[in-house]
């Protein structure tokens, strides 16, 4: 305990030197401005902007970078509750319910309750990073494919939950989605799948290219139908932050939130994906009232929120414990850190003990930062709102494009875009709901992936996935879910079934 | 008229070469056909890093990634050949692409012309921390004797870690289970927590885990140990010889690129693997830096020819075999 107490001590003195504290809020500010473009994802914001961190010593490098990552997760979230445009995987969660507030003119308390959710979320993953990273890691590693797959299992399970109208509509889209994820080359054998021989496939869709098609583009399409239908400027922006009555339900989604966000961002194998999936479901199976889900409960932004920003600073133990980067962008921070010399791997502790410590301090001081940047933000945020359509539309177009090429630095991608917009808008003109289908196309690949593995491993045996306890309890806790969820649905059926 | 005609001449060739010296008058894109902060990525950055200073134009890194880094050669062959485009090609783009991709869009010899061998990567064979067997000679006995029951992990067809492996795989005459990964992290990580046998990757990727004793390193594939680990023995003082390969960076131009501008980025590549700094910063990473006679494009233009010849054998038998 006093050995955690004077890590602590020792990161904090690192973390609050006035240059790594400039550092921290510039990271963060930055981040945020850029994550808040539409399709500018913490993966292209930290690409451009990794040449700008060559100059500084290393420690200050990576309490920026980590600093532009936390800035571009949360600008993510901003998007996703104005526009209904998801930059990221995990922001998908949010459109549900945060667009639907911005439409009741919430947008304010929305955007606040991220914040605050994700402030909350940050300062709790802080001291389980620096409590357990090494213990836990240990157990994470425990996870082979055949746990993977399982869990991916689950994860589907938590997509039929999500869905708020027909079950058999929403089992449709998670299956078209999971057939999207099949493109692209196999990577056992090289082989190219559903790619038609196009140069554009052949590395599968890019997550960007699909979220912002089917639900961005198609939600401006949709708008666009009728012109006079000015909702958002209608409705009264209302209070700007969130009041004692939306504190009180959003405090139980926020613990909730963070727990789940937490545990999952441990696992190596990117389970921070299905957080705010998971807390998203958990939220709409405890509420007393789940139809209020899907259109504009605080609950369903609190929660997945609070998830998402925990499993993103979690998703650093695999990192700093193992130097395993889980996801793409922990494989950017790798990149960063030998680019400054630093080879990140399990010494890293003790080797370069004020670099770690330092990190995992700047980590409560970015999401300090955080706070303070978007709370004031959150004005200007709403004014966006009453922007007129001919001109915020074109602008949304514009700069996601931008973003979109910026992903892969490819035409061909801005060109796909387009193709699922139309894909996107013949959905929801035909009553089907596109988040079951980007759960799906995410889930898909990690599942078939892993599926094969831990078939190959098991020489063909699909015993593998119940002979291996964890895997077993995984899958089973997937069953409880999907009866849990089917059952009321086939029950009233009739009385459940809504249009937009 | 012949008078006037010789002014034109005499100021065309006045011109010519000031034309040249202009070269590059602007920035000068680098496509790393891989993810931002893979090895090859960060070679190319330390390495265009001096580049710009001694071209007095910023080299700029693209990172297109996709299809095993064959979407951005792919790119890099179809780009304006001005020199202001150049692709940082490796072993696998370069070398074992033709033999991994039949429908492969671009030739590594006709499509490009080559610039310079940077920096190569040693190969290592590593276990999991449990594999028993203490030693290279006691892996190769073992892994023969229980081919039918390993499982060696790798980054997916076509990657370095796949080909460098089917290489050591068709020298020992062994067929394991092949378990296929999106990218070396996934697989390392797998390979620390036991869930596969062994895997060959790369040095930069590799030492911090042999390092902590998270898995167990045999044998390095190049003829000197590396001062990053000296605790890992060669595959030649294993008794391995003929498994030496290193995953090889180098810079291509597009083909058509004029002479002087491949003459002139050569000069900036030699002059960065000759900097101080430079060199330390790959040295540290494990790199292996291309020695003198090593870095000339004809150089590079044999050892392309070579490397395609040699994947393109191993990697043939390998898939007949697994079919």
């Amino acid at each position: 305990m006093t050995d955690l107490l004077g890590n602590l001590a020792l990161g904090f003195s690192t973390a609050l030197s006035l240059q790594n504290l400039g550092l921290a809020f510039i990271g963060c500010l930055v981040g945020t401005l850029i994550g808040v473009l539409p399709g500018i994802g913490p993966i292209a914001t930290i690409t451009m902007l990794l040449p700008i961190t060559f100059s500084f010593d290393p420690i200050g490098a990576l309490i920026m970078l980590a600093g532009i990552y936390y800035g571009a997760q949360y600008g993510g979230s901003t998007t996703a509750i104005l526009v209904n445009i998801p930059g990221e995987v995990t922001a998908i969660v949010t459109t549900l319910d945060g667009h639907q507030m911005a439409k009741q003119g919430r947008a304010g308390v929305a955007l606040g309750i991220a914040a605050i959710g994700s402030f909350f979320a940050g300062c709790v993953a802080t001291v389980v990073i620096a409590a357990l990273a090494a213990p836990l890691v240990k157990l994470a590693l425990l996870f082979g494919p055949a746990e993977y797959f399982s869990l991916m299992v689950l994860g589907l399970a938590f997509a039929v939950v999500l869905a708020r109208g027909s079950v058999p509509k929403a089992l449709s889209m998670i299956l078209l989605g999971l057939l999207l994820s099949t493109i692209g080359t196999d990577i056992e054998t090289g082989a190219e799948r559903l790619t038609f021989g196009l140069n554009a496939l052949t590395s599968g869709i890019d997550f960007a290219v699909l979220a912002m098609g089917v639900i961005g583009f198609a939600e401006v399409l949709k708008n666009l139908e009728a012109p006079e239908q000015r909702d958002l400027t209608k409705a009264p922006i209302g209070r700007l932050l969130p009041g004692m009555e939306d504190l009180k339900r959003a405090a139980a989604p926020i613990v909730r939130g963070t727990l789940l966000g937490t545990a999952l961002g441990i696992l190596p194998g990117n389970g921070a994906v299905l957080g705010p999936f998971a807390s998203y479901a958990l939220e709409k199976k405890l509420a007393k009232d789940p139809r209020r889900f899907g259109r504009g409960a605080i609950e369903g932004v609190a929660g997945p929120e609070s998830a998402n920003n925990a499993g993103a600073q979690s998703s650093f133990i695999p990192l700093l414990t193992l130097g395993i980067p889980p996801n793409a962008v922990m494989a950017l921070m790798v990149g960063a850190m030998t680019i400054h010399g630093i080879v990140p791997g399990p010494l890293v502790m003790t080797k370069n003990a004020k670099l770690f410590w330092g990190m995992i301090a700047s980590m409560w001081v970015g999401n300090l930062m955080l706070l303070i940047i978007n709370l004031p933000l959150v004005g200007i945020w709403v004014k966006f709102l009453n922007v007129p359509y001919r001109l915020m539309y074109p602008a949304i177009l514009v700069f996601s494009c931008i973003g979109i090429y910026s992903v892969n630095n490819s035409p061909s991608d801005v060109m796909l875009t387009a193709v699922f917009a139309l894909v996107g808008y013949a959905l929801l003109k035909l009553g089907f709901e596109t988040a079951p289908l980007l759960l799906g196309y995410v889930l898909g690949r990690l599942m078939e992936e892993n599926l094969r593995r831990a078939l190959l491993i098991a020489r063909g045996h699909f015993t593998t996935f119940v002979e291996r306890p964890v895997s077993a309890g995984l899958l089973g806790a997937a069953l409880i879910v999907l009866v849990a969820a089917i059952l009321p649905a086939v029950r009233q059926r009739r009385a459940e079934v809504f249009t937009e | 008229m012949s008078k006037r005609l010789s002014i034109v001449a005499a100021l065309a060739a006045a011109l010519a070469p000031a034309a040249q010296a202009a070269y590059p008058e602007r920035p000068i894109t680098l496509i790393v056909p891989f993810a931002a902060g893979g090895p090859t990525d960060v070679v190319a950055r330390i390495v265009g890093d001096n580049m710009s200073r001694t071209l007095g134009q910023q080299v700029v890194v693209e990172n297109v990634t996709g299809a095993g880094g064959t979407t951005g050669t792919t790119r890099g062959a179809q780009a304006n050949p001005d020199g202001c485009t150049i692709t940082m090609g490796h072993m696998g783009t370069h070398g074992a692409a033709p033999a991994v991709y039949p429908n492969l869009k671009y030739d590594p010899l006709k499509d490009f012309v080559p610039i310079g061998l940077a920096a190569g990567t040693p190969i290592l064979i590593v276990a999991k921390k449990n594999f028993p067997a203490k030693d290279l000679k006691e892996f190769v006995t073992y892994v023969k004797a229980n081919s039918e029951k390993l499982n060696e992990a790798h980054a997916g067809v076509g990657s370095v870690s796949h080909t460098t492996c089917s290489l050591l795989n068709s020298i020992l005459g062994i067929k394991p289970t092949r378990v296929p990964y999106q990218g070396t992290g996934p697989a390392l990580n797998d390979l620390v927590g036991g869930q596969v046998d062994y895997m060959c990757d790369q040095i930069v990727n590799l030492t911090p885990q042999i390092q902590a004793g998270s898995i167990k390193a045999y044998g390095i594939a190049t003829e000197k140990r590396s001062p990053a680990l000296p605790d890992v023995p060669t595959t030649k003082e294993g008794g391995l010889a003929e498994f030496q390969v290193s995953a090889w960076n180098a810079l291509f131009a597009p083909k058509g690129t004029p002479n002087e501008i491949v003459t002139k980025l050569n000069g900036a590549l030699v002059k960065a693997l000759d900097d101080e700094h430079t060199r330390k910063r790959l040295l540290d990473l494990g790199a292996e830096i291309a020695d003198k006679e090593g870095r000339s494009p004809e150089a590079l233009r044999k050892l392309v020819t070579s490397e395609i010849a040699r994947w393109n054998k191993v990697l043939k038998t390998q898939t007949a075999s697994a079919k």
